[in-house]
């Protein structure tokens, strides 16, 4: 539909949420960054894409390839969308990073029929042994600190499956980037073993 | 002082066609028709087979129809020839581009500087238009071209303006839209900023009650006023700062009178003296009660979002960071509306000093973002490139 080459260097946990789109879907993307999951959703799955970005440079990248993005912040632009306005809405490696995770969930899953998270495993046997070991939370994705600005709020598979029940949601899929689905039973397993995952999130309570 | 009305309609060498006649007259929003219309337009580039390459340039307050090229009444150059022209975003290689001179303008089309049927002026006595009036003249001037669709429409300000308001009065005609540094409704700060522009032209003992080109004189000081008031708001204070600061004009010393000491005076008095020789003052009053009047909201019950709804075309907006004219956060009302409705919504705000005016000046993340969103819709329309021949 929209003229976009094939992006380059393309992000695992992008591909293996690309799974999960169909053709023809209508998917928000909330923190699209310069667009690349957006070009990859088009390019190789054929859905229609939308982006909200905060940063100006991922904005103006993303105007300047051809991509529908709104500059914007979850927190006070996602109350404006009407309910199921999107087929899929996406938060990839963002949720971790939002002010109001919970907030933006609740507002997701009435603007969309399915949400779709990938996030760190701060679960991952790696990231358990090393706390145990050297009793410091590894891998925050900031090198100032766990209290410096933005910082990655840090959980496991089990904490965002909490998250999703209390947000009304269930988990309809569960997979290990790069890895097969699971179904929900072995989140106990997911959670020792990945390291990033995607779950794909459905309402509990069908409107 | 006394420099003679220039001709409006007559041998000009302006391009102009009839929209409304008594058997067909233009209803505007006032309740009052007007009989005889006039449109003055420009156009460049050529229109494609199955007329799908139409580009429509929205002009703010004090431009023209001269876009992209020189306005050989003035002798000014293009007002936006970085946007307009070959190879650049909006192609006329590629693209049929029309820019029509605003109903109520004073570039050739009908306004209150041009002449009754039985040969006055038409001065204060012209029906108070408003921006929809305006896109309903330019509507009735594509209808004469025999154009129905509209690839894009694009302008800033008060040109902004009338994309939105081409988008929802023409509803689905128009494909893709830009409106930049823009606004759904024209704020109290503007209304008020404008009201003492138009107070300062009528203050004017030349202004006669609007009956100035009868007499033969011209409110000069008036209008000069009037465009050095809102000239400041056109610009942003950190390029204010970097451009004059304090800096005293061609002296050492201050003077201890009113001669224009510093810099910034001798600047907005050379902006209000150059805007007179090409500005008609009732146009001024005009053309500005016509953004008094703007809100797109207010016609669609309260709610913008409803204005938009259902519509296919897709939009990108552009503000800029130091725009207190239309600021970016009204910017972001259209948008979030345009979310609201389900549009197809880009949004761009661009970090830049120059303020309202940026978008006729050089700003190179504006143009990326106009050229990378006007491609993809054009290659959304099928429309090809001109391949290089």
């Amino acid at each position: 539909m929209t003229a976009t080459t094939a992006p380059g260097i393309r992000r695992a946990d992008h591909i293996t949420i690309s799974k999960f789109i169909n053709r023809g879907d209508l998917v928000l993307d909330v923190g699209c960054g310069d667009g690349q999951l957006m070009e990859l959703l088009q390019h190789d799955r054929g859905a229609r894409t939308r982006g909200l970005e905060v940063e100006q440079t991922g904005v103006n990248r993303c105007v300047a390839k051809g991509l529908a993005v709104v500059q914007g912040n979850a927190d006070d632009d996602l109350p404006v969308y009407p309910d199921d306005a999107f087929d899929e809405a996406i938060l990839s490696k963002t949720i971790q990073e939002l002010a109001r995770p919970k907030f933006v969930l609740d507002e997701l899953s009435r603007i969309a029929r399915r949400v779709i998270v990938s996030f760190r495993n701060y679960g991952h046997w790696r990231v358990r042994t090393a706390l145990l070991t050297t009793g410091r939370i590894p891998n925050l994705g900031h090198d100032v600190g766990w209290w410096s600005d933005g910082a990655r709020r840090p959980c496991t598979a089990r904490d965002m499956a909490e998250l999703a029940d209390q947000a009304g949601l269930s988990i309809s899929a569960a997979t290990a980037v790069s890895g097969k689905p699971v179904n929900g039973k072995s989140l106990g397993r997911l959670n020792w073993t990945a390291e990033e995952l995607v779950f794909v999130l459905e309402r509990k309570v069908k409107r | 002082m006394n420099a003679p009305a220039r001709t409006l309609s007559g041998a000009d060498g302006l391009k102009r066609l009839s929209v409304a006649t008594p058997d067909q007259p233009l209803r505007l929003d006032s309740g009052r028709t007007l009989e005889n219309v006039e449109i003055a337009y420009e156009t460049w580039g050529e229109l494609n087979a199955d007329k799908s390459n139409v580009v429509i340039v929205c002009h703010a307050l004090t431009g023209d129809q001269f876009a992209a090229s020189p306005n050989p009444v003035t002798g000014r150059p293009a007002w936006w020839d970085l946007v307009v022209g070959p190879g650049l975003p909006v192609d006329t290689d590629r693209f049929f581009v029309i820019c029509s001179n605003v109903l109520g303008g004073c570039m050739g089309s009908t306004g209150p500087a041009s002449r009754k049927p039985d040969g006055t002026y038409w001065g204060t006595d012209f029906p108070v238009i408003t921006i929809a009036d305006m896109v309903r003249a330019q509507i009735a001037l594509l209808d004469r071209l025999d154009i129905e669709n509209v690839f894009l429409a694009i302008g800033g300000s008060i040109g902004g303006m009338q994309v939105l308001e081409w988008t929802v009065q023409a509803r689905d005609r128009v494909f893709a839209a830009i409106p930049i540094a823009v606004a759904a409704r024209q704020s109290a700060q503007n209304i008020g900023f404008y009201e003492t522009g138009r107070q300062a032209i009528m203050a004017d003992p030349n202004w006669r009650n609007g009956n100035y080109l009868a007499e033969g004189v011209r409110p000069e000081r008036g209008l000069a006023v009037a465009r050095m008031a809102a000239h400041i708001t056109y610009v942003s204070e950190s390029a204010l700062k970097r451009k004059f600061d304090r800096r005293l004009q061609d002296r050492t010393t201050k003077t201890f009178g009113f001669d224009a000491d510093f810099q910034i005076e001798s600047y907005l008095r050379h902006q209000g003296q150059t805007f007179v020789d090409r500005f008609d003052a009732n146009s001024y009053l005009y053309i500005t009660r016509a953004m008094d009047y703007f809100d797109i909201a207010a016609e669609h019950g309260g709610v913008l979002g409803n204005a938009f709804k259902g519509l296919h075309t897709r939009f990108c907006v552009f503000s800029f960071s130091t725009d207190w004219h239309y600021a970016p956060e009204e910017n972001r009302q259209i948008v979030r509306a345009l979310n609201a409705a389900g549009c197809e919504t880009s949004y761009v705000n661009i970090e830049t000093d120059k303020g309202h005016d940026a978008f006729f000046v050089e700003e190179p993340e504006f143009w990326a973002g106009l050229r990378g969103f006007i491609d993809a819709a054009a290659s959304a329309r099928g429309l090809q490139k001109r391949s290089a021949t």
